[in-house]
């Protein structure tokens, strides 16, 4: 073999310098592919870790902080929640279905790694201009993979958000998000546990699929995509079920220590980081590793990311007792290594040694490598978007016509071609799933509570300012929750950024990471789980920072939860919240101004907080017949999606004329449906709270809304609500790409 | 009486399946491997909805020929109880023609999930007796493989004999012919369909009326 070059992997020269001196030898090619997959930036979060420290990550019910496969808190019942989000953008981008399709299942396989059952998944997806066909190859590939896993393994897709934004049209967003639900006793964790123990891989047999995925995750997309495709896993859906049945099965048996599944990396990363955590060393026997293609070299194997894997810990003993369970699912399983005293990771084929490297060196050692600092870094020459290619100008001159138009824009527009491509009723758990309300409610059965979760993001507001934007992102996901009468318990994050060789992404990362901080130190609760996409970048382009929100919360009592749309003619409606929200970052603002504009003043969290701690008081109370978060479109679709999700009207009489108050955005606002007779108590109950009531109008029976004295049908409201996804499939527009 | 919910690699609205049975209807249920060659201690068994063996061939194909379903050929000529296939169970009675007829791609090429308008097209099979004559109802479907076809002699035989429980009404999802959602056998013990009434078991989930067919089943084990 002509001598290879480690840079080729992915390696910084500093980072090669560092390895080389500390192992004081040469590694051999199988040990720097080890190297180069543990010191990825998908890996090591080498770049991200230091920012991260930030945040606040204990809480009265987290019960597993950050650092495991997934977060988990106590849900005060014998029951707790796991849940992570993780991102698959750059497969997606190559490969929409497989990569989709693969983030599913590697999300899953976190959340099962805790022992815990999956229970719902959601999504939240960007897309560049809906207008181009690589936008509709992207979107409807990107679709079809993500049911086609969910589907398939019965675990509902719930909830999520898609996205368009100028800036994603190389670089789409893929952020899968899991939850599931484990007894306290059963919980488990991703240790090796004591020298001695045995190493079981089980699940799908090991090929040459993704060797290389997370290097491959930690670059620029630059270049001819066909020669990346290599690079992209392909997912096994029903291996995937079997894995997860086989898994929960086999975790009855006593004596099982720790699980991990195999994700970035594969065998190169995720016994290692088990046995971090134990404080053990790991030998491996690569010649054990079931194959689905024969004659593997070393190197191969022990780089490749075919999906549907696990990695167990086991007690000497009951190994046999394990194999078993998977072989009665049909699985593959073998015994194909030990925990041991020495802090190495050994990996041998038969007798021979293939790679020896220190466990400190191969885990810690990239934290050693001197990062310059950010003023040192380029600037980098791809810049961002900031006006709109599809303004829509002169806008709309009358309410009506300007509600019509505004239910038609991609972002606010009905996901029905979306969501119902995905199997969101199996487990039967989904009181409200997608498309209706604003965040995925959960039964828990056996009980009258219900997990509540939301996924929230939004570029246009990050773009103004990455700090501000990423508070109000975080207080807007509690506010989903609370809509719901569900009290907010802790966040997951997926950071999706361009590329942090260059000073601008840094600065932005450092600004969202103290805004993420902020918020939830505001809010009380911590985050949990996370993960890290730098790189989402070409030649030209830089995505905005996009932060993801993942949150879950605890409704207490789901008889008592509000409707999302209205649910009784005669009945008051408000906007509960301040009137004051910003045009500065709205979707009335990008669409009709074709610019991203200002935020007039940082929003006061803790006034968001107060306000939404009321209103959960109002609910538990039982006044609160039907609640709605306001948000893209403010006010005007807001009360325009109550009546369309519903058969009834509203009248506002008399409409303030100033647009900042129907159409701005900003977190701490709902639309409030109050029955008369509780009116007055509910009134006195916000003024002794200081929160902010407005009248807006009344239900009414006529399926009709009546906006000072315009009137449309709920009919034309669903026609114009419902158009616009299907329309990008029927050819209408044929611009180039 | 006891009802048996059939667990194939793949299938996954058995969870479903068992709570309705269990919690929504109240009978004695048991989870049963597809390894499974005798049926006969059970009143009901149901083969639920999924993907089994990833469906990677026809949906229900390979299911269809492992040995559980002699058992179920066997357990249906004895008439030791009532079969329900729902889904993914429906395509498996299908695929090893214990129903006629097939099940294909759905008309949209797409799977299709939401809750459907349906009609009861023949109240006096035991699985509907719960429901009044040409009732209307909704229920869950949940499937890319929905469209039911049959040649025109199987389909004559189906009207002629009432054999059709079911119809999509007014919207048909899948492009199925007739609007068919659900088939018996002549002798009424075995019966399928794309629908999901395990999902509609709890007025929370958006309704309970899929218990209504369940417990006919249940009423016409117990009362004859």
């Amino acid at each position: 073999m002509a001598k290879q070059n480690p840079e080729t992997l992915g390696l910084m020269p500093p980072e090669i310098q560092v390895i080389r001196q500390r192992m004081g030898r040469e590694p051999n090619w199988v040990e720097w592919g080890i190297f180069s997959l543990n010191w990825s930036e998908h890996c090591s979060y080498k770049t991200s870790k230091p920012f991260l420290k930030m945040l606040p990550r204990t809480g009265p019910g987290v019960v597993v902080g950050p650092g495991q496969n997934a977060g988990v808190i106590d849900l005060g019942n014998g029951w707790a929640v796991a849940f992570k989000v993780e991102s698959h953008n750059h497969p997606s981008a190559i490969e929409p279905f497989h990569g989709a399709a693969t983030g599913v299942g590697g999300i899953i396989r976190d959340i099962l790694s805790m022992g815990a059952r999956p229970i719902a998944l959601l999504d939240s997806l960007r897309f560049g201009d809906p207008y181009t066909w690589r936008t509709r190859w992207l979107l409807s590939g990107v679709v079809s993979g993500i049911g086609f896993y969910g589907n398939s393994i019965g675990v509902p897709t719930v909830g999520g958000e898609v996205r368009f934004g100028p800036d994603y049209q190389e670089n789409p967003l893929v952020n899968a998000m899991c939850i599931g639900l484990v007894r306290l006793e059963g919980l488990k964790q991703a240790v090796t546990g004591k020298p001695g123990n045995l190493l079981i891989l089980a699940g799908a047999p090991t090929g040459k699929d993704g060797i290389h995925g997370a290097t491959f995750a930690s670059i620029d997309l630059i270049g001819p995509e066909e020669e990346k495709r290599p690079n992209v896993q392909i997912g096994d859906p029903f291996y995937g079920k079997l894995l997860i049945e086989a898994t929960l099965e086999a975790l009855e048996i006593p004596g099982i220590v720790g699980l991990q599944d195999l994700g970035a990396g594969g065998l190169s990363t995720a016994p290692p980081e088990m046995a971090r955590r134990s404080g053990t060393g790991i030998e491996l026997d690569l010649s054990q590793v079931p194959l689905r293609t024969p004659q593997m070299t070393p190197y191969e194997i022990v780089l490749s990311e075919s999906q549907e894997r696990m990695v167990l810990a086991v007690q000497p003993g009951v190994e046999e007792q394990v194999l078993a369970v998977y072989r009665k699912w049909g699985l593959e399983a073998q015994v194909i290594g030990r925990v041991i005293e020495d802090p190495v990771y050994r990996v041998r084929f038969g007798k021979e040694v293939v790679a020896d490297l220190p466990m400190d060196l191969l885990l810690d050692g990239v934290d050693e490598v001197p990062q310059g600092p950010i003023g040192s870094l380029s600037t980098g020459s791809a810049t961002s978007t900031h006006t709109n290619p599809h303004r829509i100008t002169p806008q709309p001159s009358t309410w009506a016509d300007l509600l019509l138009d505004l239910l038609q824009d991609p972002d606010i527009a009905s996901k029905r071609w979306v969501y119902e491509q995905y199997d969101w009723s199996v487990q039967t758990r989904s009181v409200v799933g997608p498309g209706k309300g604003d965040g995925a409610v959960l039964w828990l059965k056996g009980t009258k509570q219900a997990v509540v979760a939301t996924m929230d993001g939004n570029w246009r507001w990050t773009s103004v300012s990455p700090y501000e934007g990423a508070v109000r992102i975080v207080l807007e996901a509690a506010c989903n929750l609370v809509a719901h009468g569900a009290k907010p318990l802790g966040i997951t994050d997926c950071l999706n950024f361009a590329n942090p060789q260059e000073a601008p992404t840094l600065q932005e990362f450092e600004q969202v990471i103290q805004g993420l901080r902020d918020a939830a130190l505001a809010l009380g609760i911590p985050v949990v789980s996370g993960n890290v996409s730098f790189y989402n970048q070409s030649e030209t382009r830089r995505i905005p920072p996009t932060p993801v929100v993942g949150m879950v919360g605890l409704l207490e009592d789901l008889e008592r939860m509000p409707q999302a749309n209205f649910a009784q003619p005669g009945n008051r409606v408000y906007l509960w919240g301040s009137p004051q929200a910003d045009l500065g970052g709205s979707v009335y603002q990008w669409r009709y101004q074709g610019t991203l504009g200002e935020f007039r003043k940082p929003i006061t969290k803790e006034e968001v907080v107060r306000i939404l701690h009321a209103l959960l008081e109002a609910i538990h109370r039982g006044w609160i017949r039907s609640a709605h978060d306001v948000s893209e479109g403010g006010i005007l679709v807001a009360i325009a999606e109550m009546a369309i999700q519903g058969s009834y009207g509203l009248e506002i009489p008399a409409m303030d004329p100033d647009p900042a108050f129907w159409l701005g955005e900003a977190p701490g606002r709902w639309i409030v449906e109050i029955s008369p007779r509780d009116a007055h108590l509910v009134e006195d109950f916000a003024r002794q709270r200081g929160v902010p009531l407005r009248f807006l109008g009344t239900v009414q029976a006529d399926p009709h809304l009546s906006l000072s004295g315009q009137t449309i049908s709920l009919d034309r409201l669903r026609d114009a609500y419902e158009r616009t996804f299907p329309g990008f499939f029927e050819g209408r527009d044929a611009s180039t790409q | 009486m006891k009802a048996a919910v059939v667990v194939f690699p793949g299938t996954t609205c058995d969870f479903d399946a068992y709570d309705a049975l269990k919690e929504g209807v109240g009978v004695d249920t048991e989870y049963v491997f597809y390894q499974t060659r005798d049926l006969s201690k059970y009143s009901l068994v149901v083969l639920p909805g999924g993907f089994t063996y990833g469906d990677y061939l026809r949906s229900g194909a390979i299911a269809s020929r492992t040995p559980i379903l002699d058992a179920v050929r066997d357990y249906v000529e004895k008439e030791w109880g009532f079969v329900v296939g729902i889904c993914n169970g429906f395509q498996i009675l299908t695929e090893s023609r214990i129903l006629p007829g097939a099940l294909t791609r759905n008309h949209t090429n797409a799977f299709i999930c939401k809750p459907v308008g349906l009609r009861i097209a023949n109240a006096e099979t035991p699985f509907t007796e719960e429901f009044e004559p040409g009732e209307r109802l909704s229920l869950p479907i949940a499937h890319a493989d929905g469209r039911y076809v049959a040649d025109p002699a199987t389909l004559q035989r189906l009207h002629k004999n009432r054999q059709i429980f079911l119809v999509y009404d007014p919207e048909n999802p899948n492009g199925s012919v007739d609007n068919i959602a659900g088939i018996t056998n002549e002798k009424q013990n075995v019966f399928g369909l794309m629908p999901h009434p395990e999902r509609f078991w709890h007025p929370w989930l958006g309704s309970d009326v899929g218990i209504r067919f369940f417990r006919s089943l249940v009423r016409r084990v117990r009362h004859g």
